[in-house]
């Protein structure tokens, strides 16, 4: 109580994947450090007490956006503002630009990572949903090797991921797919805060569609629809009945309403995005 | 020269503020200084059984822990500054560190020294404390229950005082056609400015001399208290307090911290330091509002209001903090009637002990409470009789042909021209226009409204004879040294202790204006108790009024001596000298002259002056007014509120005060800015929230959520003039106006926004949750 200070830890700065995973492996009680945005906070508050911190930021390798024939690989050190500013991310997924552009405020989108975002995992941030909307694939290291995980399998819980002890999340695959038009809307209670419920909206060629809502329960929740109604009525209906079988954790009457609400906004900016 | 009074002049102080060159509490570094952490119970309510700090003081680089049976005899305890009179107020007693039992979250249990600030923390860790957990609540109604715990033996039912005022019986609600009942909340706020509290001592063993940099809005009452605590004559304790980083109301109390930082660099013979967490700040320093009202307000067709009376439940937290009693009583019953002629009013005031942190002024202290209940209760009023609120408050103000006017409390209202003040509002809102052009967006299924305040407040605390009647226990008079130098520059002592308000500007106006230098050639000295002889330091808007006003007598005094020698100089009779742009001449003869810099030199060279004329320049006045003053004003809010998500956008908000003289407009803008965001903070934001056992929810900055630029519109301000007739500045004070107005102006026009659902009140803050709970209830889908 009272404190200002994080406990006393040993830190490391290594310059490679391997080395930090090498650190990871020997290290007990050691964790990642990368934007800090939500570990230093923690730790100041002596919520969280590592013994250890591996501060990757050294690592030049995960700090890249790399566009190739099929995908976008973004590394994990790819900070939001990065994100939310980044030509070929606003080409191929605007979406993504725009939701980044929501978190926090500038100071923190400076120094955040997408890599810290994902591994968190806050159910109100913006980042897990937009990579389980986009149907992105993590790339994760351990001494062992990678492997990678679908978004919608990463995110297993309340701010738990699929991530092994020892293992890091290196990159971001993030599938390019010209038919599928996406829009996002969010609700804070205050702008600058973490968002209380958002949702992605995708309508793809095919009339079918798919919503990802955040801030509703405890991870993104993905819901494909087969067929999104270009009827407005039907449409409300749809979005109805879908979040009244969300699992609401908390005031689940007003997040309920705002599933339907920002999901219709999303809908309505997929809408704008097509006549752009 | 071209007065200086009334110019819109950059803040003098602001270059050192705002590029990290100021001189905070937290900055002073002596040699051998050693810091201090703070064990505090995580308990609401609870019985020490043990404490063991073996562990801590075995920790390389701990100096010393104390616990509370360490001080006993040793340090004093805390004191409540302000009894109220005619009241059974129960001062009970307040130990700097806990004895046996802790009251509220936050309750300092443990005094931790050591040789860096982080061993002093890691210390804490390894103390351990046996608690048993006491039954407790943070909530003032419940704590009244016949079964609630019991929080001080000498409180019994947790009556911190009982007090009354006023008369409004009950034939006048009988006979009234309309009698308005609301219960209105008023949430506790926590009080954040940017700098939190920190304090250094020195003690020097040798001469005896204790020194203490600490984050006061009031040095010599740090003192005269701190003196008595530690047992320390008066003559032999310093306080200082260089730049303070904000207040409102939060440095105004004596706190255990301050008390313990001292005790220990006696103990030690060693510099102490503690500076306290943002967290800390949200547990120990002290809240404010926090009260449950039921009011009736009551008043006839024609739109007259004849009475309001009010019972309030104030929470007091768990002991008495400095000037806390005087909040809800003094400070809020004594301004309920307003700006209206109304002829009876009425408050019964329970102060209420709860497992809770101390409450005491915050930004308004008391004022901003009785404004919120008396604006919503017209608004209330007004819905009840279908009449616009506007016409309401139209017919009800005191007209100005009245002032001096005696409201129904009996204070004495000094001038004002509140009618005055609503129009121009109203025509910079374009009021009648926005109504039809809400009737239209209503239509189109939009919520807007308009929220509208008149207010007048107190301000210029006060005359000291009153301040003795009330029950405060100090004066309120203010003290200024204006000492001119041999070469003319001139130095400024004020007991004023402004702390981000803007006087070391204003003061410098005030004294480059009478004695016609440049503003560059005045230096205002401010906060500390040994280059200032007294001071009752900055709060309750009087710095300028009280504190401005000491100032112009003080340099009044030094013209008419100047004016005396350089009639010597001039060879002419006194009464033949004009002082004018910056030269003393013979009148008539503007080429026989002196200038103001011959004449300071002259009186300290002391070569030839005239008989009876001491040597040097220095004009001092202890200025005690003779009355309050009385700020007023209209704020107009408009809002939309977005029928889906219940989110309130403040669209437009337009304030017009009457501070009386505005001495420097854009100063004056800046504070009715300020106050008006802190005030929204409150209507849309804020407020802390204790669980069932007491603990704060809300102790953070994610959790309590504060106000900030990018959520407000550009305000729309302007002033009207009415001079105070009674201080030779016949200024008011606007250091608190924006606080106390915005905060139902903004719930006003909300409530407006949502007539269609016919919803009465909402319990603040109105946060979107609320807003749209309120709506669904209401029922009705616009
Ligand atoms: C005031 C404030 C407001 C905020 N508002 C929002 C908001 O509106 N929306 C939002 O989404 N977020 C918000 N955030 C959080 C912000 O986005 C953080 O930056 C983010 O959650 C964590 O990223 P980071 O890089 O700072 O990670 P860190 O804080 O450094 O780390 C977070 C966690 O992830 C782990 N980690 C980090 N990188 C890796 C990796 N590559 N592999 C494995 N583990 C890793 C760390 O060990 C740690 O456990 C806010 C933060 C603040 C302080």
């Amino acid at each position: 109580m009272g404190r200002l200070k994080p406990n006393s830890f040993a830190y490391y700065r290594p310059n490679s994947v391997a080395s930090a995973l090498q650190c990871l492996a020997t290290q007990p009680d050691a964790k990642i450090l990368a934007g800090g945005q939500s570990l230093v906070p923690a730790m100041n508050f002596r919520l969280s007490r590592p013994a250890c911190l591996i501060d990757i930021n050294g690592i030049e390798a995960l700090a890249h956006v790399e566009v190739c024939a099929d995908k976008v690989v973004l590394g994990a050190l790819v900070h939001h503002q990065q994100i939310h500013e980044h030509p070929s991310i606003r080409q191929h997924f605007p979406v993504l630009a725009e939701a980044a552009g929501e978190i926090g405020h500038l100071a923190i989108r400076n120094r955040g990572t997408l890599g810290g975002s994902l591994v968190h995992a806050d159910p109100a941030s913006e980042l897990p949903a937009a990579m389980v909307a986009l149907r992105a694939v993590m790339e994760v290291a351990g001494v062992d090797g990678t492997r990678r995980i679908p978004a919608a399998e990463f995110f297993v819980g309340w701010m738990t991921t699929a991530l092994d002890t020892g293992e890091m999340l290196v990159s971001v695959h993030v599938p390019l797919s010209s038919s599928s038009v996406y829009g996002f809307a969010e609700f804070a209670r205050r702008p600058g805060d973490f968002a209380y419920v958002g949702a992605f909206v995708e309508r793809a060629a095919n009339e079918s569609g798919a919503v990802t809502w955040f801030g509703v329960s405890d991870k993104p929740e993905y819901r494909p629809m087969s067929a999104l109604p270009r009827d407005a009525a039907a449409r409300q209906a749809e979005w109805q009945q879908l979040a009244a079988k969300l699992e609401v954790l908390d005031e689940p009457r007003m997040r309920r309403k705002l599933a339907v609400v920002l999901a219709e906004r999303a809908y309505q900016k997929v809408e704008e995005a097509k006549i752009g | 020269m071209a007065t200086v009074l009334g110019q819109r002049l950059r803040r003098k102080e602001d270059p050192r503020l705002i590029t990290g060159k100021g001189q905070y509490t937290d900055d002073v570094q002596l040699p051998g200084l050693v810091y201090a952490s703070i064990l505090r119970s995580p308990h609401a309510h609870a019985r020490i059984l043990r404490v063991d700090a073996s562990l801590a003081r075995e920790m390389d680089g701990v100096l010393a822990v104390y616990t509370g049976e360490d001080l006993e005899g040793k340090l004093g305890t805390i004191p409540t500054a302000w009894l109220p009179p005619d009241s059974d107020i129960r001062t009970v007693p307040h130990s700097a560190l806990a004895v046996h039992r802790v009251r509220y979250v936050g309750d300092g249990v443990a005094l931790v020294v050591a040789s860096s600030r982080s061993i002093a923390e890691d210390a804490l860790d390894v103390i351990s404390v046996d608690y048993e957990v006491l039954p407790g609540t943070a909530d003032q109604e419940i704590a009244m229950k016949p079964d609630a715990a019991q929080l001080h033996e000498d409180a019994p039912g947790n009556v911190a005082f009982h007090w009354q005022v006023g008369h409004a019986p009950d034939d006048v609600f009988a006979h009234a056609e309309v009698t308005v009942r609301q219960r209105i909340r008023q949430q506790r706020l926590i009080p954040n400015p940017m700098e939190p509290r920190s304090a250094v001592a020195q003690y020097n063993e040798s001469t005896g001399d204790m020194t203490i940099w600490a984050t006061s809005q009031n040095p010599h009452i740090h003192r005269f208290l701190l003196s008595g605590i530690l047992g320390i004559p008066e003559h032999k304790v310093r306080i200082v307090a260089i730049d303070v980083g904000g207040g409102f109301g939060a440095k105004i109390a004596c706190y255990p911290d301050e008390a313990l930082v001292a005790f220990a660099a006696r103990e030690l013979g060693r510099p102490v330091k503690w500076t306290e967490s943002r967290r800390e700040h949200f547990l120990v320093t002290t809240h404010g509002r926090d009260h449950i009202e039921d009011i009736e307000l009551a008043g006839n067709r024609d739109g007259t209001l004849v009475g309001i009376r009010v019972k309030v439940l104030a929470n007091m937290g768990a002991y008495l903090s400095t000037a806390a009693p005087g909040v809800p009583t003094i400070l809020f019953a004594l301004i309920l009637p307003g700006p209206y002629t109304i002829p009876y009013a009425a408050a019964d005031v329970y102060g209420v002990f709860t497992n809770s942190t101390p409450t005491d002024a915050y930004r308004g202290a008391g004022r901003p409470e009785a404004t919120y209940l008396l604006e919503r209760m017209v608004d209330l009023f007004a819905r009840e009789i279908g009449m616009d609120p506007v016409e309401v408050r139209r017919k009800n103000l005191i007209p100005r042909h009245q002032f001096p006017y005696h409201n129904a409390m009996g204070l004495e209202y000094d001038s004002g021209n509140y009618h005055l003040a609503l129009d121009k509002a109203l025509e910079m809102a374009g009021y009648e226009e926005f109504r039809r052009e809400q009737s239209r967006l209503r239509e189109e299924g939009k919520l807007v409204g308009i929220g509208c305040t008149t207010y007048v407040e107190i301000c210029g605390l006060g005359p000291s004879q009153v301040a003795g009647a009330v029950g405060f226990q100090g004066g309120l008079w203010e003290s200024s040294q204006v000492r001119v130098h041999p070469t003319g520059k001139v130095t400024v002592f004020t007991g004023s202790s402004p702390h981000g308000q803007g006087e070391e500007t204003t003061f410098a106006q005030i004294v480059a204006d009478r004695l016609h230098i440049p503003m560059a050639d005045v230096e205002i000295v401010h906060g500390d108790t040994d280059r200032i002889s007294m001071g009752w330091g900055t709060y309750g808007s009087r710095s300028t009024p009280v504190g401005g006003s000491a100032l112009a007598v003080a340099t009044e005094r030094v013209v008419e001596k100047a004016k005396k020698i350089a009639a010597h100089m001039l060879e002419i009779g006194e009464s033949d000298v004009e002082f004018d742009e910056g030269r003393f001449h013979a009148k008539g003869a503007p080429g026989r002259s002196v200038s103001f810099q011959d004449v300071t030199l002259q009186a300290y060279l002391a070569w030839n002056l005239p008989a009876g004329v001491e040597p040097a320049l220095e004009g001092r006045a202890f200025y005690d007014p003779v009355n309050f003053t009385y700020s007023f004003g209209t704020h107009l809010a408009l809002v939309e509120v977005d029928k889906d998500t219940g989110e309130v956008e403040l669209k437009r908000y337009i304030a017009v005060d009457d501070c009386g003289r505005v001495l420097n407009p854009l100063i004056a803008e800046g504070q009715v800015h300020g106050g008006i965001v802190q005030g929204v903070g409150q209507a849309l934001y804020e407020g802390a929230i204790y669980d069932e056992d007491g603990q704060l929810m809300t102790g953070t900055f994610m959790d309590y959520a504060m106000p900030k630029a990018r959520f407000f519109p550009t305000f729309e301000t302007a002033f009207t003039e009415t001079p105070s007739p009674h201080n030779p500045l016949g200024v008011k004070g606007i250091g608190e106006t924006g606080t106390i107005a915005s905060t139902p102006t903004v719930v006003n026009a909300v409530m407006d926004a949502l007539q269609p659902f016919g919803v009465r009140d909402i319990p603040m803050p109105l946060t979107p949750e609320r807003v749209w709970g309120a709506m669904q209830k209401g029922g009705m889908e616009a």
